[in-house]
């Protein structure tokens, strides 16, 4: 029991952290969200430590329903780094933001961390039950912050239909682990392989299906997208760059699991869902973004888009694939924080959230730096080469022709010069358009020391990382590969 | 004599009126609600069915979680009903756009 106890030090760090930081907000109120913040991000680097080297090692605790091994130890890292991240931009946007009384409210960084643990529970998931209960933590803190801005209408809006859809994946998802559970006798990922291993039954493949669209649900991939632009366009800016990253991550990760773990032996039934739904995701983002004028709504197209790309990752089902994906997450949540940033530096004069397109115009004479930012993350997006963005997609694409895909490579290919299109427009937009008005000055330095950052790691330089980062997620990948 | 299937027809059933009810009702957001919670009762009795069919617990301890998530679950989303309904007066499905999609 105090093995499996230690095995789950960075879900019990994070947990009680964040019940003692709820009493604390509850009793000193909205003054004492200075310190949750700091303790919270605190937790969070405790818990990015104790994941990483596990005091006993790694292992499978309370009968397989937990399980800390390289790769959920991976996934939490890049979790726990954007979920630190969205708390530290908060109070900036929140202290500007209409109709917030200009403080962040105290909760804000404990609905993060709650939300934090379900997605470090969910990637740790053994069991279709640790499976579902990290979800739902994950998902019911989500709902509670994509409307946290209570007198912001487009905050509600965002907040009910993530929870109406939300809910409708979870009950998907669920009625799939039923089945699953009813057809095989177990709702262990290992047993379920192995019951899976003599052929699907009819009930099976029922059960495997739902699941599988209950997940697709949570990554936002095609057919089951259509509430990603709502909620990103309505949710508070840093919310919107945590479920971009954070969740995103979790999700993907926990798919990568389900679908090697769980029911590796059925990969012939799922694949068709996986390539289908990743062929859609990556026209459909790449093709959807262009219309739009919002910025946020269209980098909620381009997580669709990315989506896409990472779901082609497990199409070739081996450790090369997986580890892919985890480097192109990795290299993902980066570039994706750093757009957020720097849409969080888009005021106006008196400090109020601007979000359109158009407002970027001519940012390269009145802001060069922050310009300069901004087309960088997108090139990279783009998937351009000099940047570091490229290389996550080539490793996806090489992993693809290994196996023989070249159509599926061809594909992905073509979305992403579509896509191009579009992330150019705002790099055009930037530096060949009339300047519009200009933005209002933004004093906060911990902002822009991540913006650098973040550009630095985009920038050619990242391919410095290259060697430890293909490492890492090499080893991270064949965790789900025994033998 | 009831067996499995019945129960599992049943519980089909209540899942597909679940889902129906989201996409097909057009008056009130309260009514999506209650599907919701369908579609987690259906769930439910899948669970506890397949469990005593399987002459196994693991169902039934599921069908526990279950139940108490979605009470979770209703309180949020009632909460969330409130704040939207305080800011924009109305809770009809139809009048949810101040987004386009």
């Amino acid at each position: 029991m105090g093995a499996a106890l230690l095995l789950t030090l960075p879900e019990l760090i994070l947990s009680l952290t964040s019940l003692a930081l709820l009493m604390v907000a509850a009793y000193a109120g909205d003054r004492s969200v200075r310190m949750v913040s700091i303790l919270s991000v605190a937790a969070l680097v405790a818990a990015a430590f104790a994941a990483l080297l596990p005091p006993t090692g790694y292992g499978i605790a309370f009968g397989g329903l937990y399980r800390a091994d390289a790769f959920s130890a991976f996934a939490k890292l890049l979790i726990y780094v954007a979920a630190g991240v969205s708390i530290v931009i908060a109070p900036a946007f929140f202290h500007r933001a209409p109709g917030q009384g200009g403080t962040l409210r105290a909760e804000y960084p404990i609905l993060i961390l709650l939300s934090t643990i379900g997605t470090g529970m969910m990637v740790s998931a053994g069991d279709m039950l640790t499976l579902y209960v990290g979800l739902e933590l994950q998902s019911l803190a989500s709902y509670v912050l994509a409307s946290f801005m209570r007198r912001d209408l487009r905050s509600a809006e965002s907040g009910l239909k993530y929870f109406v859809l939300g809910a409708l994946a979870s009950g998907i998802l669920l009625y799939g682990i039923s089945l699953v559970y009813g057809f095989t006798g177990t709702t262990q990922y290992d047993g379920i392989a192995v019951a899976f291993r003599e052929g699907l039954s009819t009930g099976q493949l029922f059960g495997l299906v739902f699941v599988f669209a209950g997940l697709a649900f949570k990554i936002a991939a095609v057919p089951f997208h259509m509430w990603t632009p709502d909620v990103y366009e309505g949710a508070p800016t840093p919310v919107t760059a945590f479920f971009a990253t954070a969740q995103k991550v979790g999700a993907v990760a926990l798919l990568l699991r389900v679908a090697v773990e769980a029911m590796g032996s059925a990969s012939d039934a799922w694949m068709q869902i996986v390539i289908f739904s990743a062929l859609a995701s990556t026209i459909l983002g790449g093709v959807a973004a262009i219309g739009q004028s919002n910025i946020k709504r269209l980098l909620a197209y381009s997580s669709i888009n990315n989506v896409g790309f990472a779901l082609f990752g497990l199409v070739p089902g081996d450790a090369n694939g997986v580890s892919s994906v985890l480097t192109y997450l990795a290299v993902y949540i980066v570039m994706t924080l750093g757009s957020f940033l720097c849409i969080l530096r888009m005021r106006d004069a008196e400090g109020r959230p601007v979000e359109e397109i158009s407002a970027l115009s001519g940012l390269s004479r009145l802001r060069p730096g922050l310009a300069a930012a901004l087309a960088i993350f997108m090139f990279s997006l783009a998937g351009i080469p000099p940047l570091f963005g490229f290389w996550p997609k080539f490793l996806v694409f090489d992993a693809l022709v290994a196996i023989g895909m070249w159509p599926l490579a061809m594909v992905g290919i073509a979305t992403s010069v579509i896509g191009a299109y579009y992330y150019l427009k705002i790099v055009k937009t930037m530096y060949f358009d009339e300047p519009a008005t200009p933005f209002g000055a933004s004093p906060d330095r911990v902002e822009g020391g991540l913006i650098a950052v973040g550009a630095l790691i985009v920038s050619p330089l990242g391919y410095l990382l290259i060697g430890p980062l293909g490492a890492y997620s090499l080893a991270a990948a064949r965790a789900l590969f025994p033998g | 004599m009831i067996g499995l299937q019945h129960y599992l027809a049943v519980s089909a059933i209540l899942f597909a009126m679940g889902v129906f009810g989201i996409f097909l009702n057009r008056k009130n957001i309260i009514i999506i609600l209650m599907a919701i919670e369908l579609i987690l009762l259906s769930v439910n009795i899948n669970l506890v069915a397949f469990s005593a069919y399987l002459g196994d617990l693991v169902g039934q301890v599921f069908a526990m979680f279950v139940l108490t998530v979605a009470a979770g679950e209703a309180a949020i989303g009632l909460a969330i009903l409130v704040i939207y309904f305080r800011g924009r007066g109305t809770i009809a499905v139809d009048d949810v756009n101040r987004m386009k999609g």
